[in-house]
């Protein structure tokens, strides 16, 4: 088993995984580094949120073995934000009760569970009131619910599976800042799942590019424009160069397959 | 138009309409004497049986005892099939290896088991309610395990993620996952052991219940207490449907959003 890269955080020895007969990951190996963000980008249906889910135990591997920091995923806290917030979400708990539902399964106490609760409240200033059911709120109030939620236990690691993609262009720059602001406050490994190439590069420290399946790493793109980032990123130089190479290395693969 | 106060009036008044219009008609037919007033007597009658057997008659008593039994099975019901819908609903295995069973006894009328019945449990208060809870616990385990299986997968994940264990899961998650088809088991089930109750109380060799009243009232020829009788009975039904959804509205608030 190679080592892995110093600095890192998640390793993936081996991942194995078909559907059907049909192999979609074989052997395959990654390091995902510590507190950075790393986006996954690729065609659809590579295996992009399948990854995620077998990481992050939601789905299990045929074969392979993930480790973070050394430990298995048993002895670790993670936190999962999925794209769907409708589905996600309990509908039959208060915004604020879905968000102390992690502590309560942590068996924490009612004040530390209502500590942690004004805590999330405070940092992400929140204007409307918790205290509505889910559908009560609009699609970006219910999955900037659902990020308080995953992020209630302090997790180590953060997956997100586009998690803006059903939202409107406005909130989805306002989410992208807020998870910007999370990051820099804790440091969290996350792994960012994004069909929106600007997204995936704009937060990323580097850019896990996908090939279609049987899914390889095509490459790895960093990218390491300063924090906090701004709307300015977007047209900076490092940014454009950064993005560039992204679509020519996507362009490369699709072209790869139909020839 | 539906702001001004005749036209808030009318609103309120538009679902009184057809049974204002029902007892009219009733009444219009038995003063036209159309139908033998030994068969059908006038609203008026009737009226004075339903407040006599309130009053002085047993109507309440065996009102209570057909509500009594109806709750018994249906508790039953929910009790046993419930937990077991749940349990059928989380193993798709399990269920397609079952669902032969549970359709073809769904599809059998209950009515017909009451002989199988009668030998097992003998003529009894047992054999009415097991009977009933036999019906409506296949209405209510069938719906329990379909809105199990048709629950979306999102939320129990969630939970899984979040270090919920498949207890917590099942309990915290499935179960209100499923809650609305759950519902709608349930409110069947209620009515559907409500029939079979009043269908036992009248062949079954009963003393009592509303069952029992009816056919008692239709032999000596009663026939303003026969109806007085019916008249309960739809009550009841009617009543327990109501109850169903004023609690169904109260727990399932998230229904349909
Ligand atoms: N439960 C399943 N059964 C069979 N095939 C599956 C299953 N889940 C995923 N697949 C297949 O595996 C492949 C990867 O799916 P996955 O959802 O991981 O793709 P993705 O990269 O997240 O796609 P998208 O960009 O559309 O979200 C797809 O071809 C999909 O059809
Ligand atoms: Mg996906």
């Amino acid at each position: 088993m190679n080592a892995p890269a110093p600095g890192t955080h998640i390793t993936i020895r081996g991942l194995t995984k078909s559907f059907a007969g049909q192999p979609l990951y074989t052997g395959f190996d990654l390091d995902i580094p510590k507190g950075r963000i790393t986006s996954i980008f690729g065609p659809n249906g590579c295996g992009k949120s399948t990854m995620i889910n077998m990481v992050s135990g939601l789905l299990p591997m045929d074969a392979g073995e993930v480790r973070f920091d050394g430990k298995p995923l048993a002895d670790t806290v993670i936190g999962y934000v999925f794209q769907n917030y409708r589905d996600a979400l309990f509908p039959w708990k208060r915004a604020i009760d879905n968000i102390k539902y992690p502590l309560r399964i942590a068996g924490k106490s009612k004040g530390e569970c209502d500590a942690r609760a004004d805590e999330l409240v405070q940092s992400f200033d929140i204007r409307f009131d918790l205290n509505h059911y889910p559908y009560e709120l609009s699609g970006g109030q219910q999955q900037l619910v659902s990020i308080m939620r995953s992020l209630a236990l302090h997790p180590e690691v953060l997956f997100l599976d586009e998690p803006f993609s059903a939202l409107d262009y406005e909130m989805t720059l306002f989410m992208r800042d807020k998870l910007q602001d999370v990051f820099e406050a804790t440091r969290t490994t996350m792994i960012l799942v994004s069909h929106d190439l600007d997204e995936a590069v704009y937060l990323a420290d580097e850019v896990l590019m996908l090939t279609r399946r049987p899914t390889r790493i095509a490459e790895v793109v960093r990218f390491d424009a300063p924090r906090p980032r701004h709307p300015e990123t977007l047209t900076s130089d490092a940014f454009t160069r950064a993005k560039a190479q992204c679509l020519e290395v996507f362009q490369r693969e699709v072209r790869a397959r139909e020839a | 138009m539906n702001g001004t106060f005749g036209g808030r009036l009318a609103n309120a008044l538009t679902p009184a309409v057809g049974a204002v219009g029902f007892v009219l008609l009733w009444w219009f037919v038995t003063w036209l004497k159309w139908i033998d007033p030994v068969l059908l007597p006038s609203p008026q009658a009737s009226a004075r049986a339903i407040w006599d057997g309130f009053i002085g008659g047993n109507l309440v008593k065996d009102l209570v005892i057909t509500i009594r039994r109806t709750l018994l099975a249906f508790g039953i019901a929910v009790g046993v099939c419930v937990p077991l819908g749940l349990m059928l609903g989380s193993s798709v295995r399990v269920y397609r290896s079952l669902e032969f069973v549970i359709d073809f006894f769904r599809s059998t009328p209950a009515s017909a088991l009451f002989p199988l019945f009668l030998v097992i449990l003998g003529v009894g208060e047992s054999t009415k309610i097991a009977v009933a809870a036999f019906g409506a616990g296949l209405l209510i385990l069938f719906n329990t395990a379909y809105g199990v299986m048709n629950a979306r997968k999102t939320r129990q994940a969630a939970a899984r993620v979040m270090g919920a264990s498949p207890l917590r899961v099942m309990m915290g998650v499935t179960l209100l996952e499923s809650l609305p088809q759950t519902f709608v088991g349930m409110r069947s089930g209620v009515s559907f052991a409500l029939v079979i109750v009043i269908v036992a109380e009248m062949f079954i060799g009963s003393t009592d219940g509303l069952g029992q009243r009816v056919i008692n009232a239709q032999m000596i020829f009663n026939m303003p207490e026969m109806y007085a009788t019916i008249f309960g009975a739809g009550v009841l039904g009617y009543g327990l449907n109501l109850i169903f959804i004023v609690i169904e509205r109260r727990f399932v608030h998230w229904g349909g959003k």
